[in-house]
């Protein structure tokens, strides 16, 4: 049967059913995120399956490779490819306000509680390029909270750090951003929080005042410091149960006592060991408070 | 050995189409299905709470790492794409595919890729061609595909599309579409004839 490889929707491009050994291709996988670990220190061996595999085959292909062992060669020997596929490895798709609803019921049922508190400190985990770090920013300075918060926002990727540090966003999504704010309880007119230059939206910078951008690696880094509130919204779904575990006891450690751990919407404790050390606050939102 | 997952994908028009097909489904369907059906963005779980009304299968909205239970219908939720992992699902915000996200082709290669030809895709009506790429990947591992017959679609675009990326699809009008699926539930793999690829 003839089926155009380059048409395929990028999860593997052999497509001959009679040849396809996904045994075969599991050890190669393993291989290649074994040698990438031993040898760059990044470690992706515990991340979940389909969709790193899915991953792995876009840069295989973009690179007009025909094997995740050709994909390992030339990512062992040649550490700009290791740059790029670590940028393919890390998700950095993320928006302003995402999920409206989330900020919405952060501000109604978590800033009353932060109001308690004389000094404020927020790990925002898996940042990416601070899309929702300066949403926060901007959530706490309206709340009359952010003078007193100080935003801890860490992701295990440089390069997109740095694009957080800019806060330079692209015009064309601020229309999308706008309609977000007002649907997350905005209190201003969003525009007042951007001006546009260097082509696109460059946000106000004294909404990074407070915070503190650095790099820190959830798989293989430890705890760094106590928390009031950790943000950590659709990363943890891209590693495997075992590993999700593992983070969540990270977190458990690195949060104060009735501390408020933030999902993503689609996420969920169940099946944690730590399950049932939280509260969840204002279901269908995934905010937990840690009562034990 | 026999079928282990049923993948389901549609756009336009799907919410009828889908009451009557999992409607056609007994309680006690032997399969998980999963199901992408484009929508919204922000669209909340109304989808599922409608389509539970319909069908005696249980019917829930995908979340991150749920583990696939026989005669559960999984919704993947609106703005996340659906990966089919060995026994579980995951869940991904990827960015859209084909300006989809779920994306059906996404959804349908990972069910092929992890369940090779234990796989049965499904492609119902819709104004796009999202799903037919992943059903030919279905087929390219040796699993079913079933399509339904565009004269019988709301939106023939989708249907269409999949017939012609899979010549070798099953083409049935709706309502035959429930019958099949239990019929291929209940048939052990070793008694298919293996066509030569």
């Amino acid at each position: 049967m003839a089926v155009p490889i380059a048409a395929g929707p990028g999860t593997g491009g052999d497509l001959d059913g009679q040849s396809f050994k996904p045994d075969l291709e599991r050890i190669e996988i393993e291989l290649l995120l074994e040698g990438i670990f031993r040898h760059y220190g990044f470690d992706f061996r515990s991340y979940a399956y389909a969709s790193i595999r899915r991953r792995l085959w876009k840069r295989i292909e973009e690179e007009g490779l025909s094997s995740v062992s050709a994909l390992q060669e030339k990512v062992l020997h040649e550490p700009e490819m290791m740059e790029k596929l670590l940028l393919d490895l890390s998700i950095n798709v993320t928006a302003m306000f995402r999920d409206p609803g989330f900020y919405q019921t952060f501000r109604e049922h978590v800033v009353p509680l932060l109001r308690t508190y004389p000094f404020i400190r927020i790990w925002h985990a898996g940042c990416s390029t601070g899309e929702e770090v300066y949403s926060m920013a901007i959530l706490l300075r309206e709340e009359g909270l952010y003078e007193r918060a100080r935003i801890y926002a860490t992701d295990i990727n440089e390069v997109v750090l740095q694009r957080a540090k800019a806060g330079i966003f692209p015009l064309e999504r601020m229309q999308e951003y706008t309609e977000n704010y007002i649907r997350a309880g905005g209190k201003r007119s969003f525009s007042e929080y951007y001006t546009a230059k260097y082509g696109g939206a460059l946000f106000d910078q004294s909404l990074t005042k407070n915070v503190v951008f650095s790099q820190h690696n959830l798989v293989t880094d430890r705890s760094f410091s106590e928390f009031n509130v950790i943000l950590c919204r659709n990363v943890l779904i891209y590693f495997d149960k075992t590993l999700q575990s593992k983070v969540h006891g990270l977190f458990y450690d690195s949060l104060a006592m009735f501390g408020v751990l933030v999902l993503g919407s689609k996420e969920t404790l169940r099946f944690m060991a730590h399950e049932d050390c939280y509260q969840q606050i204002a279901p269908p939102e995934k905010i937990f408070r840690k009562v034990r | 050995m026999s079928y282990s997952i049923v993948a389901m994908g549609t756009s336009w028009g799907g919410l009828a189409a889908l009451t009557k097909l999992l409607a056609g489904l007994p309680a006690d369907f032997r399969l998980p299905v999963v199901l992408v059906q484009h929508r919204g963005k922000d669209s909340e779980g109304l989808l599922g709470e409608l389509l539970q009304d319909a069908t005696p299968l249980q019917v829930c909205e995908a979340e991150d790492k749920v583990s696939l239970t026989p005669g559960v219908v999984y919704v993947a939720p609106a703005n996340y794409h659906v990966l089919i992992e060995q026994g579980y699902l995951s869940l991904s915000i990827e960015e859209p595919v084909r300006f989809s996200r779920p994306s059906i082709d996404v959804m349908f290669a990972s069910a092929a890729d992890t369940y090779l030809s234990a796989t049965i895709g499904v492609v119902l009506t819709g104004a796009n061609e999202d799903g037919s790429r992943g059903l030919a990947q279905i087929a390219a591992r040796g699993g079913k595909a079933l399509v339904q017959d565009p004269k019988t679609a709301e939106i023939p675009i989708m249907p269409s599309a999949a017939i012609k990326a899979v010549p070798s699809a099953e083409v049935l009008p709706l309502e035959r579409l429930a019958p099949r699926l239990l019929e291929l539930s209940q048939e052990p793999t070793s008694a298919r004839v293996r066509r030569a690829v």
